[in-house]
């Protein structure tokens, strides 16, 4: 165990230098950071002097060298657009997509994993069928598409639910500032939560359904039955168990989906978060501020790989790692 | 495949409501879409034939309606119809594009990786474990929007950058279970070459497994182009796409233009619908383990 945590922690860490050394070309070599410092009116001379200050006339491994040593700082530069370390302002983004994220992973797992389970039990009852029905739809239908649909029924139509933002929100520690705690919160987070989950439900559901399925068959679960174990036991302790390793390995797996979605699901509520934030960098070029999340955010994903693994030990004891 | 299997396999697929249901709807899209410039009320994309007073029309059954516009117009006074079959050639051109490239390469990849292992195998699950993790998604949006490039050929090369994980996983798994059969070591008792190996003997075992792949895969790709253009980093305001359209809509949702977003949404996602019932259908086909009665839907 030991070994291989240090082999995938190298691992790991040989990824972040090839994104970091992706991130220096796109920072140094696409579009030109002097002019987007100087501003248009610089002159020739002053635009002279910010590429000295950036260090743009020396040899290209001094400059991805100085780039590296900066990056383990947290310095990624100033944000062209709001002329603040870019790294702070995703930051301060954090826990908005955070908070959605959470709650989207909560929906999907609960309602994916016991729907699921549900449907194995009686797989041609009507309800099952239904569920079924909408579990195609929902791995079929884009995200965008799901959250502009709720938006056009419960926001505009009915009425009931508001379409866009966060809501009030009220500061817990620091700089973390929280829609969980407020009823105005709670209740701007349910359509983008629902939109950012609907597909992993759907993935999720049918995983689990797969699942049991299969396990259902096995003879130990016959022998369970026969037993006269109560169907409770046999379900949950002796089929849903061993049903649910698979869906453990696709949860760990979905994490850069998640962000991924998270950024669709940001741009059609405009929640304040991350990845609302990396497309207006996208639309203003603001280099600094893409280079920082995608640092961010591969550490991110690699780091809760990492864990999974090493939490997957204690779920499946039949896997070893050497 | 053999004559009998093809045949089998054939009339298993005309007798499941769903996969044929399915086929249907492919195969509708797939025509309109081809002869989208021929059966189209109007070509949205020229300029002569657009005309901004047209802009807005509600479907022709609602009052405001046009005759020539079944489905009402856009902002710009373009036939939502005619605007949804040009989409979907977009919509499909893009998915073969890159099925076919991801496909392609992946298959070689995934069968050197396989057959020869060494360094070549760790580079190909290493490759695969980092993309995996960086989804095929978030890895579009991140080079489309640092590229600043838009277009058909531009967003195939960037899907399948990361796409081609996918099958070259799937081609090394199915090399893998068959290297070590008795018929392969046979094969080359009987002194054939590692090229003949592959192509006859490993190569026929690892095809259904691809073909289920390259089904969902298509469907995937089919969400991911109109994402990528709903978010305005896949193609470009002059090519035609059912993202885009969505994207447009989104402007007049208070106004209540629903035709806007809901006739190009529901195109989508039949779309989808129809090539993941195939993919169904084609997964119990190649895997008979999983019993045809206890199949949900």
């Amino acid at each position: 165990m030991g070994a291989y945590l240090v082999r995938r922690l190298a691992q790991g860490i040989l990824v972040l230098l090839a994104v970091s050394f992706i991130c220096f070309v796109i920072f140094q070599y696409m579009g030109d950071p002097a002019g987007a410092l100087a501003g248009r009116y610089a002159t020739p001379k002053q635009l002279e002097l910010v590429r000295k200050k950036l260090g743009l006339d020396k040899p290209f491994y001094v400059q991805y060298l100085i780039f590296l040593k900066n990056a383990l700082h947290g310095n990624f530069g100033m944000s062209f657009v709001s002329r603040l370390p870019a790294m702070q302002v995703i930051i301060e983004r954090l826990p908005a997509t955070l908070e959605l994220s959470l709650m989207a992973m909560l929906l999907a797992i609960g309602l994916g994993v016991s729907l699921g389970v549900l449907v194995s039990i009686a797989p041609d009852s009507l309800v099952s069928r239904l569920i079924m029905a909408g579990s195609l739809i929902g791995i079929s239908i884009p995200t965008f598409l799901t959250g502009i649909l709720l938006i056009m029924v419960f926001a505009v139509d009915l009425r009931v639910l508001p379409p866009f933002g966060r809501g009030e929100v009220v500061r817990i520690f620091g700089s973390w500032r929280s829609g969980l705690l407020t009823w105005d919160g709670l209740k701007h987070l349910i359509l983008p939560a629902i939109t950012l989950s609907s597909y992993q439900l759907a993935v999720l559901l049918r995983l689990t359904r797969a699942g049991m399925m299969e396990v259902l068959g096995e003879d130990y679960i016959k022998t369970a039955w026969a037993k006269g174990l109560p169907q409770r036991a046999v379900l949950f302790k002796h089929a849903l168990r061993n049903a649910l390793i698979p869906v453990v390995t696709v949860i760990g797996l979905q994490f850069g989906e998640l962000i991924a979605f998270s950024i669709v699901t940001e741009t059609v509520f405009q929640w304040p978060g991350m990845g609302n934030l990396l497309l207006s960098a996208i639309y203003e070029s603001d280099q600094p501020v893409i280079v920082s999340y995608i640092t961010f955010v591969s550490l991110i994903i690699l780091g809760l790989n990492l864990l999974v693994d090493v939490l997957y030990v204690f779920i499946n004891p039949k896997i070893r790692y050497v | 495949m053999y004559k009998a299997r093809r045949g089998r396999m054939l009339r298993h697929f005309l007798r499941d409501p769903s996969a044929l249901v399915g086929g249907v709807i492919l195969l509708l899209t797939i025509i309109g879409a081809l002869f989208a410039p021929l059966i189209s009320p109007q070509n949205p994309y020229d300029l002569e034939k657009v005309r901004l007073e047209d802009a807005l029309k509600p479907p022709v059954w609602m009052p405001g309606g046009q005759k020539p516009f079944l489905l009402g117009t856009d902002e710009q006074g373009r036939d939502i119809l005619s605007t949804i079959l040009y989409g979907c050639r977009t919509s499909l051109s893009v998915a073969f594009g890159v099925v076919l490239l991801a496909g392609s390469f992946g298959l070689v990849m995934g069968l050197l990786a396989g057959f020869f292992g060494g360094i070549l195998d760790a580079f190909v699950m290493r490759m695969a474990d980092i993309f995996y993790s960086f989804s095929t998604t978030l890895m579009a949006i991140l080079v489309l929007g640092l590229l600043k490039k838009k277009g058909i050929p531009v967003l195939i090369l960037a899907i399948s950058l990361t796409d081609w994980v996918r099958y070259a996983r799937t081609l090394r798994g199915a090399v893998l279970a068959v290297k070590e059969e008795d018929y392969v070591s046979a094969a080359r008792a009987l002194g054939a070459g590692n090229l003949r190996i592959l192509l006859r003997h490993v190569l026929p075992n690892a095809v259904p497994p691809l073909l289920v792949i390259a089904a969902v895969d298509f469907g995937v790709v089919i969400m991911l182009e109109a994402t990528l253009s709903f978010l305005g980093v896949g193609l470009p305001v002059t090519e035609p796409s059912l993202g885009m359209m969505i994207s447009i809509g989104r402007k007049y949702v208070y106004a209540g233009k629903w035709w806007l977003i809901v006739f190009p949404g529901i195109t989508l996602t039949a779309l989808v619908v129809s090539i993941n019932l195939i993919a169904d259908w084609l997964r119990e086909e190649i895997n008979p383990r999983i019993q045809r009665a206890v199949k949900g839907l």
